[in-house]
């Protein structure tokens, strides 16, 4: 199986040569996977070099000509360091475009800190009308890039990871979907999180939506799972946790329950190593998982 | 301009493009009110958003909108803000205030129309001199001349404001990085335009256009 990256640079070349309409934008990061594209539409694939305040000034410029740009890098470079060209160069201009990061939480935990982007969805957060995917999988990947790429001029935020589960599931670009149903709770596992999800709550009777598409937040599937069960609603996110209580609590606004948001912690961690220990380091693994959500129903109960 | 009141601290910056905004309109920009919407119309993104009154003074006299609109500058019912917004204003290509924005956005539009087959539009943007100081202008810099984006075109406006200045004149950066660029009296129509004019194949052009000091 190929990583979501690499299928990322398969699709978006492909797509390329389907759609004039499109044109991909690169800081070096990620450019030998388009080497080809680059050869066959020299005019649609640049490469500005380490440049990524240029990266997204240069896309909102393609897309104030009718593009539909692609920008591609690290998430930490792609939605923080350059985040005044995102806000202003795409959302004020009102034109769109797609952003694809790699990199994630702690894809490469023994690069450091530099390298990690926790908050990158917490940060799209404070800006309007952003359509955000994390896939879970290199196929649910593909579907989620076509969808972005074919979404007339929205803003879209396609967050790829090395951690994925097992399996893919359909994925629509809108919905959550119902994986399991349960009695004593509901718990949204976002992209990568619902393998360890699904084994944290082994046993327990609880609902556990998948997540793949979390801006716009599916308040409608919350709210049907929610009425169904106990009002009770874990979010796990593979970023900054906490990101999504805002939308699920005004999902859930008239009606009382109770609300844990788990995700990557705040404070850095000063640690290198692997993704598995960072993952248990901030109890995402399954036995932290149990921990937690178990705890807080039954503090509910 | 003097329809316009409210901005007077950002005065100097928008008396010091007029001259240079008007040979612009006037006599090299192809474009104008019934063509605004055109692919191939030239592009003007005005960077240096604060100071807008020279610039809205100009399209309102070019017919872009109604000069009633002018007193109403930076009131709650105007298009006309002190920082143009392109949703607002007819004939703005960009929205601006924060500096160091429009380079980036007209590289990009430079190759946008390069992509879509389009190689004649001409692209201009306009920043000051202070504004140069943005790192995201030197991106925009290096990158334009690398990628030889001949239709792409800076005016600088110069009346030394930046802080620090430009060791060897603002003209040597973009010569450094393979532009062609050339220096004029900001007041002078004709040099304005015969700089604006000046051909210059496989390459972007800056022209610097120099006024008289911000606190002069």
């Amino acid at each position: 199986m190929d990583t979501m990256r690499e299928r990322f640079a398969s699709v978006t070349s492909q797509l390329l040569t389907e759609d004039p309409r499109l044109a991909l934008v690169l800081a070096d990061i990620g450019a030998a996977g388009f080497a080809e594209a680059e050869k066959q539409h020299p005019d649609r694939v640049v490469n500005v070099g380490i440049r990524e305040q240029l990266l997204i000034g240069v896309g909102g410029g393609l897309a104030l000509t009718g593009l539909r740009p692609i920008m591609h890098t690290f998430a930490s470079f792609l939605v923080e360091r350059p985040f005044e060209q995102v806000k202003l160069d795409l959302g004020h201009q009102g034109v769109g475009g797609v952003l694809v990061s790699a990199g994630a939480s702690y894809d490469w935990p023994s690069g450091g800190f530099t390298h990690m982007a926790p908050g990158d969805v917490a940060l799209l957060d404070t800006l309007d009308g952003w359509t955000v995917h994390v896939p879970g999988h290199p196929d649910e990947a593909e579907a989620l890039l076509r969808h972005a790429a074919a979404a007339g001029d929205d803003k879209v935020y396609v967050r790829l990871s090395v951690q994925t589960n097992a399996a893919p599931r359909a994925v629509d670009g809108a919905h959550f979907r119902t994986v399991r149903e349960g009695r004593d709770g509901v718990v949204i596992a976002v992209g990568p999180m619902l393998d360890p999800v699904l084994a944290a709550t082994e046993g327990l009777s609880v609902t556990v939506l998948y997540a793949t598409t979390v801006r716009p937040f599916d308040a409608a599937t919350l709210r049907a799972a929610a009425g169904a069960a106990a009002s009770d609603v874990v979010i796990v996110e593979p970023y900054l946790a906490g990101t999504s209580t805002r939308p699920a609590a005004e999902a859930l606004e008239d009606r009382p329950h109770r609300l844990l948001g788990l995700g990557v912690g705040r404070q850095e961690l000063r640690r290198y190593g692997q993704l598995d220990e960072h993952l248990a380091a901030h109890g995402l693994d399954p036995r932290g998982l149990r921990e937690r959500i178990a705890g807080f129903l039954t503090a509910g109960s | 301009m003097g329809l316009m009141t409210g901005d007077e601290k950002h005065g100097p910056a928008a008396t010091s493009t007029l001259d240079a905004l008007w040979v612009l309109y006037d006599r090299v920009l192809r474009v104008s009110p019934g063509t605004a919407a055109d692919l191939d119309r030239d592009r003007f993104l005005l960077s240096k958003g604060h100071g807008p009154m020279a610039y809205y003074a100009v399209l309102a006299a070019k017919g872009f909108f109604p000069t009633e609109w002018l007193p109403g500058f930076g009131s709650y019912d105007s298009p006309l803000g002190h920082h143009p917004d392109r949703l607002l204003v007819p004939g703005a290509e960009i929205g601006s205030g924060s500096l160091g924005h429009g380079l980036p956005l007209a590289v990009g539009t430079a190759l946008g129309l390069r992509a879509q087959g389009r190689p004649g539009p001409a692209v201009w943007v306009l920043i000051g001199d202070a504004e140069l100081d943005e790192g995201s202008n030197h991106e925009a810099l290096a990158y334009a001349a690398a990628a030889g984006l001949d239709r792409l075109h800076t005016l600088v406006i110069d009346n030394s404001s930046a802080t620090h200045g430009w060791r060897g004149g603002i003209a040597s950066r973009f010569e450094t990085a393979g532009w062609s660029a050339a220096t004029v009296d900001g007041r002078d129509h004709e040099a304005l335009y015969a700089a604006f004019s000046a051909p210059h194949p496989g390459r972007p052009h800056a022209v610097i256009a120099r006024v008289e000091p911000k606190d002069a």
